[in-house]
């Protein structure tokens, strides 16, 4: 079952420039995992601790999954995931 | 170089002054591969805060999903300190993911709220590394700006 995975300019050296790519699983932990078969090197730049990274955002269907289970967030086929690194900085 | 059109300029400015003494954040998109920021977008700092400022993540999806449909890209990226100078600090050059945007700061700890002299720079920051460049401040754009964006370097 598909999901569509929406790449941010910063990650796309690991999908060979494509702006979306397609997975599958069943949570967004799987489909991490899947995405890191097919993009070797994704999944670091994305989870750290069993966690999303701080200053990355994950949504699906528009939803942040830090408000909807996290990485445990269920998928189903045709849901459409966006990673986005959070618009961040400032003098501290 | 940036090349950045009067009244914008002094709408990033002027959303410091307001927001100081808190850090003020915002876009300028510009249509994709022009380098021209064109659509001034100010953002609320999620983060309140006098020291760091974040996009808010569900206004981020909405700005890049508007960026997306209207085919363009975040040209400038822009943020204020209010305490210290207008160059990146550990954290922006930590933080940075747009390799292709300008990153402006603008630095109000002279001016604060007021009408005092603000300091306003652009950096490219990349892989880490920062440049600064210079900028072009024009009353608006002509052809030759739209014909022949500057390079990015």
């Amino acid at each position: 079952m598909p999901i569509e995975v929406r790449v941010p300019t910063i990650l796309r050296t690991y999908t060979g420039g494509s702006k979306a790519v397609e997975t599958t699983g069943a949570t967004v932990a799987e489909a991490i995992d899947n995405l890191e078969d097919a993009h070797t090197g994704i999944k670091e730049r994305l989870v750290q601790d069993d966690q999303v990274r701080r200053f990355i955002n994950v949504y699906v269907n528009d939803e942040d999954i830090r408000f909807s289970g996290g990485l445990k967030t269920e998928l189903t086929d045709g849901d459409v995931v966006v990673i986005l690194p959070a618009v961040a900085g400032g003098s501290a | 170089m940036l090349t950045i059109d009067r009244a914008t300029y002094d709408a990033i400015v002027a959303h410091a002054r307001r927001d100081h003494p808190d850090e003020a954040c915002g876009v300028v998109a510009g249509a994709a591969g022009s380098d021209l920021p064109t659509r001034f977008v100010p953002m609320l700092n999620a983060a309140r805060s006098p020291t760091f400022y974040e996009f808010d993540s569900t206004d981020l999806l909405a700005l890049y999903r508007e960026m997306d449909d209207r085919d363009e890209e975040p040209v400038v990226i822009y943020h204020s300190h209010t305490a210290t100078q207008a160059y990146p600090s550990r954290t922006d050059i930590d933080l940075a993911s747009e390799p292709g945007a300008h990153y402006v700061l603008v630095s109000t700890r002279e001016c604060g709220s007021g009408a005092g002299p603000v300091d306003f720079r652009s950096y490219r920051i990349a892989d880490e590394q920062v440049s600064e460049e210079e900028i072009r401040v024009v009353d608006s754009y002509t052809d030759a700006d739209v014909a022949q964006p500057a390079t990015k370097e």
